[in-house]
């Protein structure tokens, strides 16, 4: 019996150490997510899901990036988002010509994400003259003033909301974005600019004197983790087709947090895996009707105490890493015996 | 530059923390090639000077290297004009790999195949950092950490290095094969800017000392000079 687990496991790293996984695993992806939707092989409801947790999965892991990778504490996410949804919505419903906005979606979506990253960069050179519990401040302040400006701004609805969006958000495009974000985060984590986020977070005084510029790396790890959240605000507001500034307070912020702290810290997987968790069990648990918004908390208390760093914390499957960090360590070695063995 | 030209010239260095003044106007200057050691006790002030040089802590006064001032360039300008750092406390990051930690410390430097060259020397000086290169920094012993705070400083290739108590919590034995591995690092022509408390060491491989109390600097000479006086023997020394 032992034997046979251990060779299906040899099979499943050899299976994903494979340099074609991840883009083959993408491609089913899309085929399937394009198929499920055209010729319904999902239920629209299940579909629904999905698509909620792949713009959570863009929250998390783009919210990971400054509390988990960095090691700072934003508490203003939320605010973000409605930054890309008012933006989105605004351009699809008031500014591009009715016929083309099938055509011009990704263009709103891609719109809300860099207001939102615009935005993003007006909050932070402020914010980052504070530090830990300071910038937690700050972000909160933030979330809070976007909330409450749109709900003045009579413009765009004020409190009763922003609606007349298509829904132009489709189960092909939600995992486009989710793969394109995760993917894109991902790569900015393993690069030169990634280990300087990293070492922000764990000393950011010998981070400074190892000559890593960390007032330029917050600015920008801040600035894509906003343009992130903008493009899930986009997403939800075309899903939803109705939007209002209630929706994005500190409660939202909130989910997001325990999405990124369940899933684990400094993660990837754990985002992945924190957003659908968190998501697909609220709907499992929605019968018990408000009791869930007890069982979730509780649920976690529970993991916080047995497992504080959450469930992948630190940790990454080894599929995720970037295949070239793996080539390079492998050429170094590979050289390194031969020189060993000539000499 | 000429193995005699200054390399760092600091001149009336004052910090002060609120009121409480750390530093009382210091003058000192290091030169091409040589090891000078800023020895004295807890609270002298040794730290905040070279915090100072570091760029971590506003000062007043003037500090020169070579002839560019320091004072209003950020720290990691100043790891760039070449002068390396092993911080206070080794500041390892734990959670990073070895071969991570020492990456870091060539940041912002683009030529790949000289960042190559440097990871050979630093494991060439220090094997068993390439023994333990995949290992989580904070998983290694405080010996081999301090293997890492200076090979680290070293793959920044600055041309002088500063160094805050890197014998601070080691055994004797690895106090030594530390400041070996120093005097081995200036032989190969970098010059060292060094903190210590542990004054025996200290001056024992350095050109020259400077003896702080609080705040300022009371006694300097030559590494020989200072082991061989009196007043030095009895409060830094142990008789």
């Amino acid at each position: 019996m032992s034997t046979v687990l251990k060779s299906a496991g040899r099979g499943w790293r050899e299976i994903t150490g494979n340099r074609a996984f991840m883009p083959s695993l993408i491609v089913a992806g899309f085929v399937f997510s394009f198929a499920a939707a055209q010729f319904e092989l999902l239920d629209p409801y299940v579909q629904l899901i999905l698509m909620y947790v792949g713009i959570n999965i863009i929250l998390a892991s783009s919210l990971n990036l400054i509390n988990g990778y960095m090691g700072e504490f934003s508490v203003g996410h939320a605010g973000f988002m409605a930054v890309g949804a008012y933006t989105a919505s605004i351009l699809t419903v008031s500014v591009f010509p009715g016929g083309a906005t099938f055509l011009l979606f990704p263009l709103a979506v891609l719109a809300g994400g860099l207001v939102s990253a615009l935005v993003g960069l007006v909050v932070a050179v402020p914010s980052f003259k504070t530090r830990g519990d300071y910038l937690a401040i700050v972000t909160l302040a933030f979330n809070m003033i976007i909330k409450s400006l749109i709900e003045n701004l009579e413009a765009v609805g004020g409190p009763r909301g922003f609606l007349g969006m298509e829904k132009l958000t489709t189960l092909p495009w939600v995992f486009f974005w989710t793969v394109l974000s995760v993917w894109i985060i991902r790569n900015l984590v393993y690069s030169n600019f990634g280990r300087g986020v990293l070492s922000i977070r764990e000393d950011e005084i010998a981070s400074d004197l190892m000559s890593v510029n960390t007032r330029h790396v917050k600015l920008i790890a801040f600035v894509v983790s906003s343009f992130f959240a903008g493009i899930a605000g986009a997403l939800f507001a075309h899903l939803l087709q109705y939007i209002n500034p209630r929706m994005f307070d500190i409660l939202k912020s909130t989910d997001i947090l325990i999405m990124v702290y369940l899933g684990g810290i400094g993660s990837i997987a754990g985002s992945i895996i924190g957003a659908t968790i968190f998501t697909v069990l609220l709907e499992i648990l929605r019968p018990m009707g408000l009791w869930r918004m007890v069982l979730m908390p509780l649920l976690l208390v529970i993991l916080m105490i047995f497992r504080p760093r959450g469930i992948m914390g630190l940790r990454e499957f080894r599929w995720f890493v970037p295949l070239h960090d793996f080539l390079a360590v492998r050429l170094w070695r590979r050289k390194k015996e031969a020189a060993d063995a000539s000499s | 530059m000429s193995r005699t030209d200054v390399l760092l010239r600091v001149d009336d260095l004052t910090v002060s923390y609120g009121n409480i003044r750390a530093l009382k106007g210091i003058s000192f200057d290091v030169r091409d090639g040589e090891i000078v050691t800023l020895i004295g006790a807890n609270g002298a002030g040794k730290s905040s000077a070279l915090r100072a040089v570091s760029g971590l802590i506003p000062f007043s006064g003037r500090i020169l290297y070579g002839d560019r001032d320091l004072s209003r360039i950020p720290p990691d300008g100043i790891v760039r004009l070449g002068i390396a750092q092993v911080p206070e406390g080794r500041g390892i990051f734990g959670n990073l790999t070895v071969f991570e930690n020492l990456r870091l410390a060539t940041w912002q430097r683009k030529n790949k195949a000289e960042v190559a060259k440097d990871f050979e020397r630093v494991f060439g000086l220090f094997p068993r950092l390439n023994e333990r290169k995949d290992q989580m920094g904070g998983t290694l012993s405080g010996g081999e950490q301090q293997m890492l705070a200076v090979g680290r400083a070293l793959m920044s290739r600055g041309q002088m290095m500063l160094l805050d108590e890197p014998s601070m919590g080691l055994a004797p034995v690895l106090v030594r094969d530390i400041f070996h591995t120093l005097a081995e690092i200036n032989q190969a022509g970098t010059t060292i800017l060094l903190v210590e408390q542990n004054a025996y060491m200290a001056l024992h491989i350095a050109s020259r000392g400077c003896v702080l109390e609080t705040g300022s600097i009371v006694l300097s000479g030559t590494g020989r000079e200072l082991l061989g006086n009196p007043r030095i023997k009895e409060a830094y020394l142990g008789g």
